[in-house]
């Protein structure tokens, strides 16, 4: 027969914030397996954009995001790899007196919760970006965001953990789970796994094990499309954003331009993330137009991936509201990566101590206990 | 009118649309270059006046495929220099002259995008003057140019007695002939002879006419190393029995077998299967030119090696599947005498492969400082690590940790030579160790302001 | 053979017109129907330099597969050499245009 495993925490996806999770649990001596249906990081971990930014966020999010930036520092040291975090800082672009009046009201905003920006003119952002093609009005600096490499930040922490002796299973897609007294069981092809706690970080998977305990919550799938070119001369030396989220862009040392073009779509049969050729058209000249500069260099791949969006653009984190013992850690609306190791410890904080010293209320699931599967949702939009 | 579109104008492209046409459909021919012929019969500038002087044997046939398009007309909706840089579903991605874009919504694709070289890295690889044993013979046959003044060609195929007799030919100063696979497995081809006579005969005669014209031939290497003070000056190897020889050149024209395109077939959704004869993944082909997908057929090299002769037979036998499939009437005596002659040549092509066994011993000697990604300059030894420290079993994983893959040739050079070394790191076959992901666009595209895309009317 | 002396090879003549183009700010010649690699390696041994060590390449498959073979001309426009003709008034950087 299959294997049969008892452990304290049963932790259901492979991705940054649940390999995290895994870390902070055993470093407080719990013992975890971890299920990851693919390979782990290589979800919207190990797809998305790249960009370690506080500013812009929804300000719910900064307690977490705050907490994240100082785990950033120390990341590469901590994990063992280089993880090419560089603070290269964020520039937002103002392309109208009604964007740099929103990123004026939020730079005010922001100061409070711990982000403090600096308001740029137009002759400062032209001192800055010297090489910008838009015209802009303004800009809201923030220099202690930037960028790192997603595709290697999932699979160090998983190699982490598994140092650490937390049981990563990849390849492993969990089959069920349900309560067994005052704990749970989660099964997999031939494994199960009893467990006093259970973490549901399975990402595109986690609307699925959420309304297995009666929690089905408004998810929908979120397929960034991403460019990148070939190395080129460096000389972005910021990430670059705009008003209206629809350009964004950074460039690594090694030259590549990296940048987004809306949405891919959603292999269905395969649960994969694909590009859409129009869209990367439209992207490429929505970029152009703000960086002239890279005209002449060429686009060598594109790929999406699936990430998971709620309906108000933050995710959901925190204990179930019908289920003690389970905790819910998903739908992180396109912006995930910046707080995922925060959002670890989080996770571990509430099994370890029943409680997290980081500000996590408004990511209730309960927020959608009045909400029915049929309802209209939100069309996506992710702001950068 | 079901729109058929026909992706490579090599060989197999331009008998698959020539069959098609006569059928009285107007398939669409889409090729990258400006003019057809793929790579074997690429062609020369402004016609060559004296073609069987540069092409030997196969002068008529190249001829003959030049010529077809032109006899076809208009009875062939021709696209050249044009790049199909994606396809979701059966809509193409197309950009047109480097700058212009648009799109394509086909009923049927005939994917023939044919093959490339199989590269594998080895000491000074890298240096100016070190090209493909294709890249020796398109520089002579479309450009009248050697490589070099003093050539070194080095080869694990049929390919290298070939160019090496048009190098002869043309007047090159050919110093080395190196077929690093040894005499021995050529004995296989003996008994392949009652196969395919012709062709083994004209290898002979390649074989023959080289050690008369002059030129060294030597069989058997266990590694070699191009070496130079910033571009080729000499080559080293040692024989099987291993003595080091020397010999100054400056050029190597250098490459193991060929390795199919595969990445519109893997956007199309083609299923993939490992061909352990040739150690590479290909797309799932029923004999009659059927992939996995309803609606897209392969044909010729980048469907399954099999050189020009059988894509010039595999394009018609496609073409007639798609009729077929499409309702019309085909001959059966036609097919019967096309699928004889196929299985025919597919028993040679197997002979062929263990005449040519793949050479081994060259990644076995490999050091960590060696380069094995050649866009990036990333090193066997970084993939070495990435399998000791970083837990990788998969050339998926290891392209995302290493960057190895992610250059402009997106693996096409370093692709099936990294699967090897990760194979052998991790005491596992290759084809455990899986393929590389393809990702639109299948070939750099510009950046520059793309023209307005226009979309073909259904 | 000197380090300076061009990587290819003309073994038929070709019978194109003249063709005159720079390199590096120094003029030179090649002939209607050459390709860009062609032109640029009858006249110099490479094409560009390499941009993760100091070295150059001088293109490898010459079939549009392996993209070792990409120039930046004086006016920014990127080519890959094995696929465009050299045209005339082209020219093409390797090291650098003399100031």
């Amino acid at each position: 027969m299959g294997e049969r495993i008892t452990t304290d925490v049963a932790i259901v996806g492979g991705g940054i914030a649940a390999c995290a999770a895994a870390v902070a649990l055993r470093r407080a001596g719990l013992s975890v397996v971890l299920m990851e249906k693919r390979r782990c990081g290589a979800g919207a971990s190990g797809v998305n954009f790249g960009g370690v930014r506080r500013q812009g966020r929804d300000l719910r999010e900064m307690p977490l995001a705050n907490r994240a930036r100082l785990l950033w520092d120390g990341l590469s040291a901590l994990l063992g790899e280089d993880v090419e975090f560089e603070s290269s800082g964020h520039i937002k672009l103002a392309r109208s007196e009604a964007d740099l009046a929103e990123l004026e009201r939020y730079s005010h905003a922001a100061r409070a919760v711990g982000l403090d920006l600096t308001m740029l003119g137009t002759n400062a952002v032209r001192a800055e970006l010297p090489w910008l093609g838009e015209r802009v009005v303004g800009a809201s600096l923030s220099p202690d965001c930037g960028q790192a490499n997603p595709r290697v930040v999932g699979p160090a922490f998983a190699r982490l953990a598994r140092r650490m002796g937390a049981d990563i299973r990849e390849f492993t897609p969990a089959t069920g789970a349900w309560r067994a007294g005052d704990g749970f069981v989660v099964t997999a092809e031939g494994l199960e796994v009893s467990a006093k706690y259970l973490v549901n970080a399975a990402g595109a998977g986690s609307r699925l094990l959420a309304a297995a305990f009666g929690e089905d919550v408004p998810v929908t799938p979120l397929m960034p499309n991403m460019i990148v070119t070939e190395p080129m001369r460096y000389f972005i030396n910021r990430s670059i954003g705009v008003c209206g989220g629809d350009v964004y862009v950074r460039q690594i040392q090694r030259g590549n331009v990296i940048f987004g073009g809306g949405m891919g779509w959603l292999d269905h049969e395969l649960g994969l993330g694909r590009p859409v050729s129009d869209n990367t058209l439209d992207g490429i000249n929505r970029t152009l137009q703000v960086i002239p500069g890279i005209a002449q260099a060429q686009v060598i791949r594109t790929w999406s991936g699936v990430d998971s969006q709620m309906p108000d653009h933050i995710p959901v984190l925190g204990p179930s509201a019908t289920t003690p013992g389970l905790i819910h850690a998903f739908g992180f609306s396109g912006h995930g990566f910046q707080i995922a190791p925060a959002v670890g410890e989080v996770i571990a904080d509430l099994i370890v101590d029943g409680q997290t010293p980081t500000a996590i209320a408004d990511f209730t699931i309960t927020r959608f206990r009045n909400w029915t599967p049929g309802t209209t949702e939100e069309t996506t939009h992710t702001e950068h | 009118m079901s729109r058929i579109v026909v992706i490579g104008a090599g060989p197999a492209g331009l008998r698959t649309v020539e069959c098609l046409a006569e059928a009285g459909l107007r398939p669409i021919l889409i090729d990258e270059s400006r003019r057809p012929g793929g790579q074997i019969y690429r062609q020369p500038p402004n016609g060559v006046p004296d073609a069987a002087r540069l092409y030997g044997f196969e002068a008529s046939k190249a001829t003959a495929l030049h010529a077809l398009l032109a006899r076809l007309g208009d009875r062939v909706e021709y696209r050249p220099d044009t790049l199909v840089w994606a396809i979701e579903g059966k809509r193409l991605s197309l950009l047109t002259g480097g700058n212009q874009h648009s799109f394509i919504e086909a009923d049927a694709l005939v994917l023939t995008t044919g093959a490339m070289d199989r590269i594998l890295p080895f000491p000074g690889w890298t240096l100016p003057g070190v090209y493909t044993l294709g890249a020796a013979q398109i520089a002579l046959k479309s450009q009248g140019v050697a490589i070099g003044r003093r050539v070194a060609l080095v080869g694990a195929g049929p390919l290298l007695p070939l160019v090496t007799h048009q190098y002869r030919k043309a007047g090159a100063e050919l110093v080395l002939s190196l077929d690093v696979t040894g005499l021995a497995p050529k004995l296989v081809l003996a008994g392949a002879m009652l196969a395919n006579p012709k062709t083994v005969a004209k290898g002979l005669f390649y074989l023959a006419r080289n050690a008369l014209g002059g030129v060294p031939q030597r069989f058997g290497a266990k590694s070699l190393q191009a070496i130079g003070d910033g571009r080729v000056e000499g080559l080293v190897w040692q024989d099987n029995a291993g003595r080091s020889h020397t010999i100054a050149c400056d050029a190597i024209g250098v490459s193991f077998g060929l390795r199919s395109e595969i990445q519109l077939a893997d956007l199309a959704g083609c299923a993939m299967a490992f061909d352990p004869l040739t150690r590479q993944w290909q797309p799932e082909r029923s004999p009659e030119g059927r992939s996995s997908v309803a609606g897209v057929y392969l044909a010729g090299d980048g469907a399954v090696i099999g050189g020009a002769d059988v894509a010039e037979l595999a394009g018609p036998r496609t073409a007639l599947t798609v009729l077929a499939d499409l309702g019309h009437k085909v001959d059966p005596a036609r097919l019967a005498h096309l699928d004889s002659a196929l299985a025919r040549q597919r028993r040679f092509r197997v002979a062929l492969e263990h005449a040519y066994p793949f050479p081994a011993a060259l990644l076995d000697t490999l050091d960590d400082a060696e380069i094995l990604c050649r866009c990036e300059g990333i090193t066997v030894g970084t993939l070495r690590a990435a399998v000791r420290g970083r837990d990788v079993t998969e050339i998926n994983r290891l392209k995302a940790l290493t960057r190895i893959g992610m250059g402009r040739c997106q693996g096409r050079v370093c692709g099936q030579a990294a699967a090897e070394l990760l194979a052998r790191e991790r005491a596992v076959e290759v084809e455990a160790v899986g393929r590389l992901r393809s990702n639109p666009p299948v070939k750099p595209v510009p950046l520059q302001a793309p023209l307005a895309a226009s979309e073909d009317a259904a | 053979m000197t380090q300076t002396a061009p990587q290819f090879h003309r073994l038929v003549a070709s019978s194109g017109a003249l063709v005159r183009f720079l390199i590096d700010g120094a003029p030179a010649e090649a002939r209607v129907g050459d390709l860009l690699i062609t032109a640029i390696l009858l006249n110099r041994p490479n094409l560009r330099r390499f941009e993760f060590a100091d070295t150059h390449r001088a293109g490898f498959c010459l079939m549009a597969g392996c993209q070792d073979c990409w120039v930046t001309l004086a006016d920014g426009q990127r080519l890959r050499t094995c696929s465009e003709l050299v045209q005339d008034g082209m020219h093409v950087i390797i090291d650098g245009a003399p100031t």
